[in-house]
């Protein structure tokens, strides 16, 4: 019995809204330079948006406004998703934050209710039932903005990770025989499989000896940073060749003897250098200055 | 199924082949302890390439071959390790002692260089 009377109220209310929408929408668009520029001052008033000047603030609120009132009459959010999107892939790269973005369409709402009461403040039911129809589609709207903002960011965010992670791995073959590779940034476990992944193909691509594993450009090191190495050098040795761990700064020397990490498996050099002059002596190699007599380009 | 083992010069090869069952594995450390006295062999190869996982018994017994053969005055080198298979062992904190190359190339430079 109480189940059949809600349905019947919802379907009421829905059919209320219905009427009352067109309304609504009617309202907002004639008064849409006042509560435009309402809305405009109200976000200089509030200090969002500060890295934009006037003239941008002014077109962006126009269209996001004629955007917002688009959804309420027509209740199809498909465009303005594309709208926020669009509109985030501007403004991310000029340094506006969540809190911005989420804030001034809170300030539309706002300014769009307050106007709302204003109109309807004779009828008290009247009031009631607009803001029934009002709330949830403005309450969509924010939420979509605000999704629509925070995607982009973490697509960017993703995108970067990733230029980062291609870009900070290299494993460089110095000579027959000799890998170096240099690490620079934080090694989180994300970043220690895909290295020893990466040298291992390398080793096994360039048929390598000899490794030099530099981290002169690692900040800091911890014992899971240094259990990583340590499966590193192993992995390397597995394949058949040796690793030379260059770069340790006094630093980072102290800190492993102070937390007790095992590192006697380890062969350590303090620079680079001093890492491929080890590994040249290993595979053979010795690197000797040309004579000073000897000819360059001489008699050509 | 049984690793064939083959006597090339003063060295063993031991090529295996296919997924080994913990008993293979056995009767493997067991022939090659024999053989590497029987031959007077200086060396011991055993090419893992086919395998695409080295679980804990394994390692195991690789390393205790490798252990056993230089107690009758060898050398043992493992060959063929695949980079995933390395990755993998490293990461279960599997430990293999002895040598290990990148292939069975290597593997005989290895022995040459050394002996």
């Amino acid at each position: 019995m109480s189940a059949v009377r809600k349905i019947t109220m919802s379907a009421r209310s829905r059919q209320e809204s219905v009427v009352v929408l067109p309304e609504l929408v009617a309202h907002l668009r004639e008064n849409r330079t006042q509560l435009r520029e309402e809305w405009a001052r109200r976000i200089t008033e509030a200090e969002l948006l500060t890295a934009m000047t006037k003239e941008e603030v002014f077109t962006e609120t126009t269209s996001l406004y004629d955007n917002y009132v688009d959804v309420l009459a027509t209740g199809a959010v498909e465009a303005l998703q594309a709208y926020a999107r669009n509109l985030s892939e501007r403004i991310i790269p000029r340094g506006v934050e969540t809190n911005e973005v989420v804030g001034i369409v809170l300030l539309l709402r706002d300014v769009l209710a307050r106007s709302l009461f204003k109109k309807y403040q004779s009828d008290f039911t009247l009031l009631n039932r607009v803001l029934d129809a009002y709330e949830p589609a403005a309450n969509r709207i924010a939420v979509t903005v605000a999704v629509g903002f925070v995607q982009e960011r973490e697509r960017v965010i993703l995108e970067q990770q990733e230029a980062i992670r291609e870009l900070s791995t290299p494993v460089l073959p110095v000579r027959e025989d000799l890998l170096i590779l240099p690490i620079v940034g934080v090694i989180d476990p994300q970043r220690a499989r895909q290295l020893t992944e990466q040298l291992l193909q390398g080793i096994r691509a360039n048929r390598a000896k000899v490794v030099v594993i530099d981290i002169t450009g690692v900040p800091s090191i911890d014992s899971t940073v240094a259990n990583h190495l340590v499966q590193t050098v192993e992995a390397a040795r597995l394949l058949g060749a040796t690793a030379i761990v260059t770069g340790l700064s006094p630093l980072i020397a102290q800190t492993l003897v102070t937390i007790g990490v095992d590192l006697t498996k380890m062969n350590t050099v303090c620079d680079l250098r001093g890492g491929i002059e080890e590994a040249d002596r290993a595979l053979g190699y010795r690197v000797a200055r040309m004579e000073e007599s000897s000819p360059r380009g001489e008699g050509r | 199924m049984l690793v064939p083992i083959l006597k090339q010069g003063q060295y063993l090869i031991a090529s295996v082949q296919a997924a080994l069952r913990d008993a293979d594995l056995v009767k493997l450390r067991d022939a090659l302890s024999e053989q590497v006295g029987t031959y007077r062999s200086r060396g011991v190869i055993i090419d893992v390439t086919a395998l695409d996982v080295l679980d804990s018994f394994a390692c195991r017994i690789l390393s205790d071959i490798a252990n056993i053969v230089r107690l009758r005055g060898a050398k043992t080198v493992i060959v063929g390790i695949q980079p995933e298979v390395a990755y993998s062992m490293v990461q279960l904190g599997l430990r293999l002692d002895g040598v290990a190359a990148l292939d069975l190339e290597e593997g005989l430079d290895y022995m040459k260089r050394g002996t």
